[in-house]
Order: C-alpha cells, then sequence, then structure tokens
C-alpha cells in the first residue's frame, strides 16, 4: 500500500515551500533520511528526507510547483521496503530517538540535515591526523595530495614533496584568513618584506570583505552648493572655538545627515533576513571614519538628530583626538546606524564608499571646489561639495537613495529645511 | 598583540569547561559562565556521568543474576533506593567539584549565572546570586548544550519525567512506559528495567537505535526484549493523560491489542534540541539553521567573527566528545592556528547491555551510498574471552575498502564495546588498512582480539571463526 508523502514542518512560520529539484524517481528504491527533494522556503533552501523506506511510486510534483506544509509530495510503497533499505541516518553517527510520538501536537523532531557527505569517494582524507595538521600549516590543500604508501595512504613526507612542486599552493598557514586566491611567489620578482596585519586591518579586512559580499551596493552621486553654509561656518567658527569646538564641514553634516536619516528611515535601519523582518532604528548614532596610523577606525556619535552642530562638533573634536591617540573604547565604535567618511581633506571628489554593513547606507564628502554655476541669469562662483551615497540596494531603492540625498543637498541650499522637517 | 585576548565562555559542559580550560592554558583571560554550582554542564549533572552510575548498577545486577549459572548465588538483591541515589550524587559531586578546583587552579573566572549576549561583544548574565553584570569580551565561545524534548502534547506532571528527571531517581515505578527507543531511552529502559521497573518501550519508527547496523542492533535487541516487558515498534503515542496515580497513554500501531495502557511513570526520551533561544544571538550575526544549530565554518566560527559556537549547540551529532573535539578546535583558531573540525571517526557508544559501539562509516551509509566495500563480522561465540565471562552473544565487524583495504568503519556489540571502540577509531583516524590491524598484536585472551580477528577475516580466514566458503 503506497504512503503519502507530505511536505514536513520546515520549521517556525513556514507555510509552504517551491519545489527546486525532485531527486528521485518513480519505481527508485528509498531509505530513512534519504533526501527525496531540495525545497526552497521564503527563508532557506532546504533539502526534504525521506520518513519512511520503500519504493517511489508516483511523484506528484515538479520543479516550481509551490507545496503548502503538508502537501503530498509522493506516494512511496513501504511494503517493498526491503533488508537493504534498513535505514539508518545518512551520515550523523548518533542514534537519534526517532521522534516516538503522536500526531501533529507532538510533531517529530525534524533530522538535522546531515552533513554533506565528504569529498570524492565521500571518504575522509587518507592521512593521519598529525598529517593533515602539518598540511594546514604549510598551507597545503591536503585533497590534492597523492599518497604514496599502501594503498594511497598519505604521509607527511608526501605532503612536503607536493609542497615543494607546488611552491605556490604552500602559503603560509597564518595568511589564510586573507580572501582565498593563491598568491605567486613574488619573490620571484624581487625582494619582498612581510609585515604582520595588525588587528585593525585585520577587522577590517573581515567587515569590508563581508560588507562587499553580501550587501549589493548602489552608489550615487551629487553636488551641493556649500557656499552660505561656508559663509556660516566662517562667521561661527571662531564662537565655536571659544566653546571648545571646532566647526568643521563633517560635523555640519552630521546633522544634516540624521536631520535626513528622521525623515527616510529606511536609511536608518538593518536588514533581519533571518526573520524577514526590517529593524527600523528609533535612533540616530552617526559614525564617523578616522584616519589614523593604526588604520581605519569610526567612532559613533550618539544622538545626532538631538544635538547642536556645535555639540556635535566638540563630541566629534574629543572622538578623533581619541581615535588618535588609540584610546577609543569598543563602546565608543559601537551602535552606528549611519556613517559619514569624508575624503574632502586629501583631495579626493566623488567615490564609492563599502557600506559598513549591518548598516544600510553610507555618505562620503569629497573636497569642495568653486566652479561657476549660473545663478539668475549670471555666472556666479559658488563652492560646491561632492556628495556620494553608497546604499544597500536589498533594503534600500534607487528611488529613496536619491531622494535622502537630494533632501540633504536642498537642506544645505535651504536650511531651515532641517527646523521643518529634520 | 601581546595583551591577552579575553575569551567568554558560555555554558560549562564537556566543550565549554574544556574550550576555558584549554584557552587559560594558552594565556588568555578566561570566564566561564554557567548556571551550575561548578562546571560539567549536563554531562556530569544530567546525562552521560550518572547514566553510567546507574547503568553500572544494572550490569552487576546482571551479572550477579547470571552468576547462579557459574555456580555462584548471591540471593535476591536489595536495592537500598537512597543508598543508590546518594553514590549517585556522590560521583556527580566529586567530578563536578574536581572540575571546580581545575578551573580554580588555572584562574579561570567561573561566574554563576546565565548569560545573554547584547552584541558581539558584550554578554549580561543573570547572576544565580542576584543582580546583573555586564562582561566585555575579545571572543566568546557559545557552548549552551541542548535540552530534552518534551513537546507540550506531554502533560507537565511529575509522572511524566525527561531524562534529567529520570537520572534523579526518585522511585523505582512498577510499570514504566518510555518513549523514544533511541540511545537515551533504551540506557534508562536498561537501568529501571535492572532496577525492578516493568518497562515498556514506544518507539514510532521500525526500528530501536536508529544510526547502527541492523546486525548489532539485534544482539542488543535479543537482550532487551528479554528485560523489557514489551517494545513496540512503529507505535505512536497518541495521547497521554497523567494523575496523581499513574498514567494512561493512547497508542496506535499495527495490530496493538490493547490500544489504552496505563503505567505508573512514563519517561519521554524523543530527542533533544538546541539551546540556541534566550542567548541574544538575534544582537549579532549568528546564523541559526532550520533545527535551531548555530552555523559554523570549519574553525567553528560563527557568522559573527568574534563568536564561536561548539558542542551541541553548533550541530549533529550532539555527543559530549565532539564538543570536546571542537573546543580543542576553536581555541586553536582563536590563537591564530590553523586548525579546522575534521574528524574521519566520532564514535557512538549506547551504554546498554551489551553495549553497541560503531565509528567511522557504517555498513547501512555505505549501502546508501552505493559504496564499494567489503564488511567481515566476527561473531564472539568464536572468542575465548568472551566464552570466559559467559557472554558469546557479541559481534565485531569492520568495513573495509575494497580497493585500497582502507578501515572505513567498525561496529561492536558486546559488553565493552564503548572501551573496545578507542582502537577502531585510531585505526579509521590513522588510515590503518585492514593488515595493519591484523600485523599488530592483540594482548590474549581479550574482547580486543576480535577487532585483530575480524581484520583478518578480510584477508583470508581467522584463526577462531571459520567462514563458510562461498
Amino acid at each position: 500500500m503506497a504512503t503519502e508523502f507530505k511536505l514536513p514542518d520546515l520549521g517556525e512560520g513556514v507555510k509552504a515551500a517551491e519545489v527546486s529539484k525532485v531527486l528521485v524517481k518513480p519505481g527508485e528504491v528509498v531509505v530513512v533520511d534519504q533526501n527525496l527533494l531540495e525545497v526552497e522556503t521564503d527563508k532557506a533552501a532546504t533539502d526534504v528526507p525521506s520518513s519512511v523506506a520503500g519504493t517511489v511510486v508516483e511523484v506528484r510534483v515538479k520543479p516550481g510547483d509551490s507545496v503548502p506544509v503538508g502537501g503530498v509530495l509522493l506516494l512511496i510503497d513501504e511494503s517493498t521496503a526491503g533488508a537493504a533499505s534498513a535505514s539508518g541516518s545518512a551520515a550523523a553517527p548518533p542514534v537519534a530517538a526517532t521522534a516516538a510520538a503522536a500526531p501533529e501536537p507532538l510533531a517529530p523532531v525534524a533530522t538535522p540535515a546531515a552533513r554533506p557527505a565528504p569529498g570524492a569517494a565521500g571518504d575522509p582524507v587518507f592521512a593521519a591526523p598529525s598529517v593533515r595538521k602539518f598540511a594546514r600549516e604549510i598551507g597545503v590543500d591536503i585533497k590534492q595530495v597523492v599518497g604514496s604508501g599502501p594503498g594511497g595512504r598519505i604521509s607527511s613526507d608526501d605532503v612536503k614533496a607536493f609542497a615543494r612542486s607546488h611552491p605556490a599552493t604552500a602559503a603560509a598557514g597564518e595568511h589564510r584568513a586573507a580572501p582565498a586566491g593563491e598568491l605567486p611567489d613574488f619573490t620571484r620578482w624581487g625582494a619582498v618584506e612581510r609585515q604582520r596585519l595588525s588587528n585593525v586591518r585585520r577587522v577590517t579586512a573581515q567587515a569590508m570583505a563581508r560588507s562587499w559580499a553580501t550587501v549589493p551596493h548602489v552608489t550615487i552621486f551629487d553636488r551641493a552648493d556649500i557656499t552660505d553654509l561656508e559663509a556660516l561656518r566662517n562667521k561661527v567658527k571662531g564662537k565655536a572655538e571659544k566653546l571648545g569646538a571646532k566647526l568643521t564641514i563633517t560635523a555640519m553634516m552630521l546633522k544634516l545627515a540624521a536631520g535626513a536619516l528622521k525623515v527616510h528611515p529606511t536609511l536608518n535601519a538593518s536588514l533581519d533576513l533571518a526573520h524577514n523582518e526590517v529593524v527600523l532604528k528609533r535612533y540616530v548614532h552617526v559614525g564617523v571614519a578616522a584616519d589614523t596610523d593604526r588604520g581605519l577606525v569610526v567612532p559613533v556619535v550618539r544622538d545626532v538628530d538631538q544635538k547642536s552642530m556645535l555639540q556635535i562638533a566638540v563630541e566629534l573634536g574629543e572622538l578623533a583626538a581619541k581615535a588618535r591617540a588609540g584610546k577609543l573604547t569598543p563602546d565608543e565604535m559601537q551602535g552606528g546606524s549611519f556613517t559619514v567618511t569624508n575624503l574632502g581633506g586629501l583631495g579626493v571628489g566623488h567615490f564609492t564608499p563599502i557600506v559598513n554593513s549591518p548598516e544600510v547606507a553610507i555618505l562620503g564628502l569629497g573636497r569642495a571646489t568653486q566652479e561657476p554655476v549660473w545663478v539668475a541669469g549670471g555666472w556666479q562662483p559658488r563652492l560646491l561639495l561632492p556628495l556620494s551615497l553608497s546604499f544597500d540596494h536589498r533594503l534600500v531603492d534607487g528611488a529613496d537613495g536619491a531622494r535622502f540625498l537630494r533632501w540633504i543637498v536642498e537642506a544645505i541650499e535651504e536650511p531651515l529645511m532641517l527646523v521643518l522637517e529634520g | 598583540m601581546a595583551d591577552s585576548k579575553r575569551l567568554v565562555v558560555l555554558g560549562s559542559g564537556p566543550g565549554g569547561y574544556a574550550a576555558a580550560f584549554a584557552a587559560a592554558d594558552h594565556g588568555l583571560q578566561v570566564t566561564l559562565i554557567s548556571d551550575d554550582e561548578h562546571p560539567g554542564g549536563v554531562c556530569l549533572y544530567r546525562g552521560c556521568i550518572p547514566s553510567k552510575a546507574l547503568l553500572h548498577v544494572a550490569k552487576l545486577l546482571h551479572e550477579a543474576k547470571m552468576a547462579r549459572a557459574w555456580g555462584i548465588d548471591f540471593g535476591t538483591p536489595r536495592i537500598d533506593l537512597d543508598g543508590l541515589r546518594a553514590w549517585k550524587d556522590s560521583v556527580v559531586a566529586k567530578l563536578t567539584g574536581g572540575l571546580g578546583q581545575l578551573a580554580k587552579a588555572r584562574r579561570v573566572t567561573y561566574v554563576r549565572g546565565r548569560g545573554k549576549l547584547l552584541d558581539a561583544q558584550h554578554v549580561q548574565v543573570e547572576l544565580t546570586a542576584g543582580g546583573q553584570e555586564v562582561l566585555e569580551f575579545d571572543v566568546a565561545i557559545l557552548a549552551t548544550g541542548s535540552q530534552p524534548l518534551l513537546p507540550g502534547a506531554f502533560p507537565q506532571h511529575p509522572r511524566v519525567m525527561d531524562s534529567t528527571a529520570a537520572l534523579t531517581l526518585p522511585d523505582i515505578p512498577e510499570r514504566l512506559l518510555v518513549v523514544g527507543g533511541g540511545y537515551i531511552g533504551l540506557e534508562l529502559s536498561t537501568a529501571y528495567a535492572a532496577l525492578g521497573s516493568h518497562v515498556t518501550v514506544v518507539e514510532a519508527g521500525q526500528e530501536i537505535a536508529r544510526g547502527a547496523d541492523r546486525d548489532l542492533v539485534d544482539v542488543l535487541a535479543k537482550r532487551l526484549y528479554a528485560i523489557c516487558d514489551e517494545i513496540l515498534l512503529d507505535t505512536k503515542v497518541l495521547a497521554m493523560q497523567a494523575d496523581e496515580r499513574g498514567v494512561t497513554v493512547q497508542l496506535a500501531g499495527l495490530d496493538l491489542a490493547e490500544p489504552e495502557r496505563r503505567f505508573d511513570k512514563a519517561l519521554v526520551a524523543i530527542g533533544r534540541r538546541p539551546n540556541s533561544q534566550g542567548l541574544g544571538l538575534e544582537q549579532t550575526a549568528v546564523e541559526l539553521d532550520p533545527q535551531g544549530f548555530v552555523v559554523v565554518d570549519a574553525q567553528r566560527r560563527t557568522a559573527e567573527p568574534s563568536l564561536y559556537a561548539i558542542g551541541d549547540l553548533a550541530g549533529q551529532p550532539m555527543l559530549a566528545h565532539k564538543a570536546r573535539f571542537e573546543a580543542r578546535v576553536a581555541v586553536a583558531a582563536i590563537l591564530g592556528e590553523p586548525s579546522e573540525y575534521d574528524p574521519a571517526a566520532i564514535p557512538a557508544v549506547v551504554f546498554t547491555d551489551p553495549e553497541l559501539a560503531w565509528c567511522g562509516l557504517t555498513e547501512t551509509e555505505a549501502a546508501t551510498r552505493g559504496r564499494d566495500i567489503k564488511v567481515t563480522r566476527f561473531p564472539w561465540a568464536a572468542s575465548g574471552r568472551a566464552a570466559t565471562i559467559g557472554r558469546e552473544d557479541g559481534l565485531t565487524k569492520i568495513i573495509v575498502d575494497t580497493h585500497n583495504e582502507r578501515v572505513l568503519g567498525v561496529g561492536i556489540a558486546g559488553p565493552g564495546a564503548g572501551e573496545l571502540i578507542a582502537e577502531a577509531v585510531l585505526a579509521v583516524e590513522m588510515g590503518a588498512r585492514a593488515d595493519d590491524l591484523t600485523m599488530s598484536i592483540h594482548a590474549h585472551p581479550t574482547l580486543s582480539e576480535t577487532v585483530m580477528e575480524s581484520a583478518e577475516m578480510f584477508a583470508g580466514q581467522s584463526a577462531h571463526f571459520l567462514q563458510r566458503q562461498r
């Protein structure tokens, strides 16, 4: 008698799945835990293992079908489950208690996904643990080594011989954290010097690689006329200094960005794909990228929206001093919801900053230049500030980004915007 | 770089304490957080250790009974439950207390409480003594383990126990229902049956001890059928009610004479789930798989570079010794050493009587994968040592690659299998071939010879068991 094999419960909140692949055919004998289908839910792609043993009688679904939890996928004739199909989990050694128990409420625990069967013939590497460790230490991928021992067993001599004949692959184990890809032997072309990566450099490398690999970046450019803003800055600069604040364009832009974030909350957010949620932050903490001897650090100014430009300027000055002295606490570098980076001091115009994930946007400031602008029927020298906004296109669409950047440009030219909306 | 990293370890089971100790030995500043009085976790307090103490007693009782056939009569044993419980508790206290001492000697700061991550650098601890503490760390290892699965449909009642409750040994029920024929259910069935309970095992699947090869399980099954009232396969618990005087269950299974049964107590051992909730993981980039396990890479690093996860929390198999190995891998990775989780053989042991133990490839897996292998089986009836202990029911089998003659897996059923499997693990990890085992001298007369003899059978015949020629 054929049993209906149904789509099992795939986890909290999952009501349906789309079939991406059917792994069995009618007439095929299957065993318990053998993967029958690959499906995709809106949370993840996953395998569906069989809960019974027998012969597949009929496949009721095809790739592309959407099936509700509990929907029939296949018919399996259990009476044909022979000795050969005596079950056993495909890869996990433990004797899991088959979830005994009852209908729905006492639903069985899904057997955790079996680890993928090891490579080639599926067997573990034919080498002792100490030899495997040695290979890791000298950066040799032991799976590529051919063993010279009885039956093809790999000895440490085999690993050494491999390393000698493949110098490029044997990189120092320490540097394996660097993005994969084998480095050539640079000494073939001249002398090199190797320096240890600093902690800051390592963290930056990891964070940037992660963001670059996971965040679909879009960068848009604009220019803001900061002639009036600069005039204001020069006028109050002296006054600010008496209060201990160095009023910089960065400090002023922080305030303007905070205003824009209040009006465009999706840029002040994070994406929680694991839960299908957007995390909208009710605070505006802005990180400011700082170039120090030790490398890039990003201290965070808290509650920028609630502070005056002068207050922001004072804090930014203090944080910058701490950053240069290497005195920032981890606390002062966490919790940012948006980042501003200014390369203007180094003469750069537009550029494409990388989003400081899990934030979703970063604003880059370039060097302001005097340019002729057609104003009210005549050319006027105006000071133009290049702005570059990179954002995570998973959450922020091009138009959202454009509106955000436009808001900043207009707020600079029309400072009352900040009071009106921000 | 010279200043020592601050490591926080959440959870102090065999994974957590091993990681904390190893890290402290390498000069890290280690804080170990757990809500028990001492390190040890489920394994020492509520799992491996207390259950093995009880199973030792079960074995003793069984052998005392067997001794009549050997000309010795001990009479009927009297069981002093309080005395037994006190002894079991003293074993646990001694071992966990010892771990506490070792932690102190290594200057590991032991904090009693429950930790919850605030972000990838801070953990907030609800102290057992009251109050809170926030700790900052450079790296943390999450080793919070797992807990018995007790779905809501099973009544919450003192008469319905999970494995933790059963191991406290509150009493010896006259009639005990064990739901789940996995290793936990079978071990506790063995212990309670030896102490005098009439045990009924209900398993929803078609077999007990899933994961082990059938020929090994058959050896165990023979004895389980003798000591249990009933083992009901392919049977589900439809409903369970508990009252002051007992537990009533409705069962559904093929040809079941009485679907409604009454027991004094029930033990539910249908699996365990990882403790990944309530850890504050949502404050970090850590990812979970659909079963709730933390997703880790070969170094046991999570998606958050400062957080590692090991043990039951980090995936199957949920075994203490696998956690301990992962602890070593994670600590080495934190120290910047090239470490990797790449075991060729993780031993699995069911501590019933007889014990089941296996490692590496099983015959069942080989069949599923269509792997070309040769299996040899050495029955203990041909072992001199087995005869001298009156246990000729055992079996040792090895699974060998037909082409390169490498030992891919070993399975053993019989008393002491859990100890015997150690040689097999070494053989598989070292990439031993069948003739490496035959050419290593095994002491006589021991049960370990069965491993050598089954390897001999690969090339031809073993000395003590003549196979029929095909």
